[in-house]
């Protein structure tokens, strides 16, 4: 749902592509607030595996999601060339641990394809879509509405 | 130069509702809470015409019409009493003290205007 | 949002100001009713008198007209009672107070569109008018009409609009007026002048002075106007319309309106002796240009008395488009002297924007702290510009802050004096008589703590008038005066507000709670419990100790709820009762929701805030304090009681691996169910005031944390719930249902 909310261009829209673990991933870029660089995070007690904690925005407690972990790679050791992109889901607001930004791309819907049903990874639960392009690489689509359900649903 | 009310409510709602019913017709509306605060803005207002409620603290509504018409300045200013009570009684004892005309809560707003023009001749 | 709409928020605003003068006055009234001097203040019934008047006349301009219709009665009785007709007598008073309460349950319903319980409004009208009835006034002879829904007659006469359009079809009429103003006219502002001008828009007007009763000037009497006007009307409105114009000076001016005959035919003139006037029968219309608003049609009037006898008293008359400066500008106003003195000026202003000022001040708060470090880490001396700049600035930024905090602050009065209302509705519903005293009312605390008390209060006098007090009876078997006294009182004290409820009534019977409590299986049978322990039993879910649900106090809700919501508030509640005395409850609050006396500590690496407010003391203890119970339990002696230790960093899941040594700091803290425990941790740095930010918004709720703050150097810190801790802990054993609901 919400990466369909794209109101740009039919058929063509803006997304932010960054790494996981050596993969090419992206969002629609709508929901993207900002990109900061990695700072330290304060635990939260009893919190899931793949919170980070949380960090100061600005005066706001931002709840960091480490994808490495949330997508099934295993937890992230966070060093400086680290990012947290800056989310807002509904009325949350959210941080994304993820490594380096590549780019802000544009991509044709018809370029998106299924995810192919190959594997039984993690990851798989928390991508909607896969893009592939001429040079071979290919990026994922992450659906948000996933990688988030445990903060939103159980906690908030 | 527009006409100017000045308009003596203790309730900020009846204030509103009388700048609502007569700034949309170009009346420069100035405001008082009380009686005494009333006479006290009289030189500064400097109005056409006061618009005064009976009932209010400190001084009513009788005591605004015998102050401005015992005022050197002010004494034949048109005087309208805004008021929810309707009876006769009310009347006299405002004409008694001056009043030039009386206006009775709720009012029309076409109503207020056109007493008001009709008292300044205008 | 259209002004209308803006008008009828304003309205509503204006009308709980309205409604708490009201209730104090009523109140007033009351006292001195029973005291039985009541004339001693005849200005608190024109205060009361005044605030339903104004009600009513706002609700007339909205078109609430139950709202009116009760009002106008409420008014009445009001009306004959300070005008010495109606008795200002106990009995008059009882109805009085609760035609308040109706009249603000009415207020409610029209803000909130809903339907007012008409039963009841027609049951007080009837008191009302009853009132009036009895004392022989009635009112305009005719009973009032109950149904809620027919406005008030008088409310929708008064509407008479005046611009009707002209009857079309109709040729105009042509009228003749004569018009002879009395002396009294001169004195009210009225101005013949203003008249002949609306006539003028109404039709063709044409304007005779009649000179001839004019005396010399030697005989003139300017008290005694002679002048007299003959008008002639071409218009196409009604008779209707034209006395409409001499509204105002029927009473003041002789005048006649006759229809002439012959419509078509312009009247010139007539017989009126031209040798004495120079005013000619010319169209009125034709003048109004040049003697727009400056000389009265006197002036054109070229007889010198007859000038005089128009404009003398009216000679310092300002016009409308007269120049400024021609107005002397003496103020001249009468020596009245204000009864009370003015009200400190007040404007009313959206939450949200005192909201965001006071996110930003936090803000402020935490960038200055942030600075403060940098400063510190750059090696600055502590005398250095930069830092005494800086501290110039903390000092503004806490100025503003407690500035900010002081916006939100408001009395509690508004909530107290809603008890008020509680109070006698409890003693009707059970029957007891009640009187409730209020103390310190002007306390201020902020708006949201405020608005979130009413809940818990109202159930807390309910619960003191239905359990805590006797009735009659029984307390005049204890020689206890009959009415049962309830005391509200407010307090500032070392920071937090004190609110207590007490009542003097006979105390917790503590036989009977035990007994409760263990046929509900709250606590084991036999088990030891302290007088506090077995009071603290009432604030356990599922604890009534009334064995049919109370139709008062009843509702489900219980003392657990009422204990819910204040620590929701970061506040928390104590009873305290004496057999025979009564019992007293003490709500402790913070006084903002927005900052917190805390301590900051450090363990297991991380550092948290605990509220000041739950700690009792701080402990350094010897190991020879300390035993072991268990294989992991630890328990601290102090002052010959065993209290149990819970190290945070294992109850956060945080211990770092490896960890050998058992921290040893202690901070001794209390719940409210009065069990205490000692928390454990590595370091305590400081005491400082905390901005709290919400964890809910962004994330969720964490067990064990009530929310975070963000630290000087810009990390978060989280926020302990001590309370929380200890019953997750699994200490409560008393309560060991709180743990598991929670």
């Amino acid at each position: 749902m919400l990466q369909n909310s794209a109101h740009d261009a039919p058929g063509r829209r803006e997304v932010v592509s960054f790494k996981v673990a050596e993969q090419d991933f992206c969002i629609d870029i709508g929901v993207v607030r900002e990109i900061r660089g990695w700072t330290p995070t304060t635990v939260l007690p009893h919190a899931q595996d793949y919170v980070k904690g949380v960090v100061n925005l600005r005066g706001s407690v931002v709840a960091v999601v480490d994808l490495s972990a949330r997508l099934g790679f295993g937890p992230t050791v966070p060093e400086a060339r680290h990012i947290i992109i800056i989310v807002m889901i509904g009325d949350q607001t959210i941080g994304l641990l993820a490594d380096v930004v590549s780019d802000i791309l544009t991509i044709d819907d018809t370029s998106m394809r299924q995810v192919p049903d190959i594997a039984s990874e993690i990851a798989r639960d928390f991508i909607s879509s896969v893009v592939t392009f001429e040079d071979g690489h290919m990026l994922r689509k992450i659906d948000l509405s996933r990688v988030l359900p445990e903060l939103g649903a159980e906690l908030a | 130069m527009s006409i100017r009310i000045l308009a003596v409510d203790d309730s900020p709602t009846m204030r509103g509702l009388i700048g609502a019913a007569l700034t949309p017709s170009g009346f420069d509306v100035r405001f008082a809470e009380d009686g005494i605060d009333g006479l006290e803005r009289l030189p500064e207002a400097d109005p056409d015409l006061v618009i005064t409620d009976i009932n209010m603290p400190r001084l009513d509504g009788f005591g605004v019409i015998e102050g401005v018409r015992s005022d050197p300045t002010y004494g034949s200013l048109p005087v309208l009493v805004l008021t929810t009570e309707s009876g006769e009684e009310l009347k006299t004892r405002a004409r008694k003290a001056g009043a030039t005309g009386w206006i009775v809560k709720p009012f029309d707003d076409a109503r207020l205007v056109s007493v008001i023009n009709r008292v300044l001749g205008v | 949002m259209s002004g209308l709409d803006e008008l009828r928020i304003s309205f509503f605003q204006e009308c709980e100001d309205l409604l708490d003068s009201l209730g104090e006055g009523l109140r007033a009234m009351s006292d001195l009713a029973a005291a039985g001097n009541v004339d001693d203040d005849i200005e608190t019934v024109h205060a009361v008198f005044r605030a339903v008047h104004s009600i009513k006349g706002g609700a007339g301009a909205f078109g609430l007209d139950d709202l009116v219709t009760f009002a106008h009665l409420f008014e009445t009785v009001l009306d004959e009672m300070r005008g010495g007709k109606v008795g200002i007598t106990v009995d008059a008073m009882h109805v009085l107070l609760r035609a308040g309460d109706m009249l603000s349950d009415l207020v409610a319903c029209a803000r909130d569109g809903v339907t007012p319980d008409c039963e009841r409004m027609g049951q007080l009208l009837a008191e009302l008018d009853a009132l009036v009835d009895g004392a022989g006034g009635g009112i305009d002879d005719a009973p009032f009409e109950f149904v809620p829904t027919i406005v008030s007659v008088e409310a929708i006469e008064t509407i008479d609009i005046v611009e009707v359009a002209p009857e079309t079809g109709l040729g105009a009429s042509n009228y003749s007026i004569r018009f002879a103003p009395k002396g009294e006219l001169y004195g009210t502002g009225n101005e013949p002048l203003a008249l002949f001008r609306a006539l003028q828009q109404l039709g063709d007007l044409t304007v005779q002075a009649d000179v001839e009763s004019v005396p010399l000037l030697s005989d003139f009497d300017p008290s005694e106007p002679r002048l007299r006007w003959t008008l002639t009307l071409a218009t196409e409105a009604t008779r209707e319309e034209i006395e409409a114009v001499f509204e105002f000076v029927a009473d003041v001016a002789e005048l006649g309106i006759e229809a002439l005959p012959d419509p078509g035919k312009r009247p010139d003139g007539g017989d009126t002796p031209q040798d004495r006037t120079h005013a000619d029968a010319a169209p009125l219309r034709d003048k109004a240009q040049p003697f727009s608003g400056d000389p009265p049609p006197a002036a054109d009037i070229d007889e010198t008395h007859a000038t005089e006898a128009t404009s003398e008293p009216a000679a310092d008359e300002p016009q409308a488009g007269l120049p400024e400066p021609a107005r002397s500008a003496g103020p001249g106003s009468p020596s009245a002297t204000p009864s009370s003195a003015a009200a400190p000026a007040t404007i009313r202003v959206n939450l949200d924007r005192v909201d965001r000022l006071i996110n930003l001040i936090g803000e402020l708060v935490i960038m200055e702290a942030m600075l403060s470090q940098a400063i510190e880490s750059a090696g600055l001396a502590s005398d250095s510009d930069v830092s005494n700049g800086l501290d110039g600035i903390k000092q503004l930024a806490s100025g503003i802050q407690e500035s900010v905090m002081a916006i939100r602050a408001q009395p509690l009065k508004p909530v107290f004096q809603r008890m008020h209302r509680i109070i006698r509705e409890a003693a009707d519903a059970t029957g007891k008589q009640v009187r409730l005293v209020t103390v310190g009312e002007t306390t201020e605390v902020d708006k949201t703590v405020i608005e979130r008390l009413v809940d818990p209060l109202t159930h807390m006098i309910r619960n003191s008038v239905d359990h805590g007090l006797e009735d009659a009876a029984g307390r005049a078997a204890s020689g206890k005066p009959e009415t049962g006294t309830i005391t509200l009182s407010a307090a500032h004290r070392s920071g937090r507000v004190i609110i207590e409820v007490s009542d003097d009534g006979a105390g917790i019977n503590r036989e009977r709670v035990r007994r409760i409590a263990e046929d509900k299986g709250l606590v084991a049978p036999g088990t030891a419990l302290t007088a506090g322990e077995i009071d603290n039993l009432l604030f356990t879910p599922g604890f009534s100790s009334k064995d049919e649900v109370s139709a008062l106090s009843g509702r489900g809700v219980g003392l657990d709820v009422v204990r819910r919501e204040i620590q929701a508030l970061g506040g928390r509640v104590t009873i305290q009762s004496a057999a025979g005395e009564g019992t007293t409850f003490t709500i402790a609050l913070p006084l903002t929701l927005a900052v917190l006396e805390g301590m900051l500590v450090e363990f297991g690496g991380e550092m948290m805030v605990l509220p000041l407010s739950a700690i009792l003391e701080t402990l350094r203890p010897s190991s020879a304090t300390i035993h072991a119970i268990g294989r992991t339990g630890r328990v601290v002696a102090n002052r010959g009681e065993l209290i149990p230790i819970i190290d945070l960093a294992d109850a956060f899941g945080v211990a770092e691996p490896g960890e050998p040594e058992e921290r040893d700091v202690l901070l001794l803290v209390e719940c409210e169910a009065g069990r205490r425990a000692a928390l454990a941790v590595d370091v305590i740095h400081d005491q400082r005031q905390v901005v709290i930010k919400s964890l809910e918004e962004n994330y969720g709720v964490i067990p064990g944390i009530s929310a975070a703050t963000i630290l000087g150097d810009g990390r978060i810190a989280l926020i302990v719930d001590p309370e929380e801790i200890i019953a997750s802990a699994g200490l409560d054993t008393a309560t060991p249902q709180l743990a598991a609901n929670e």
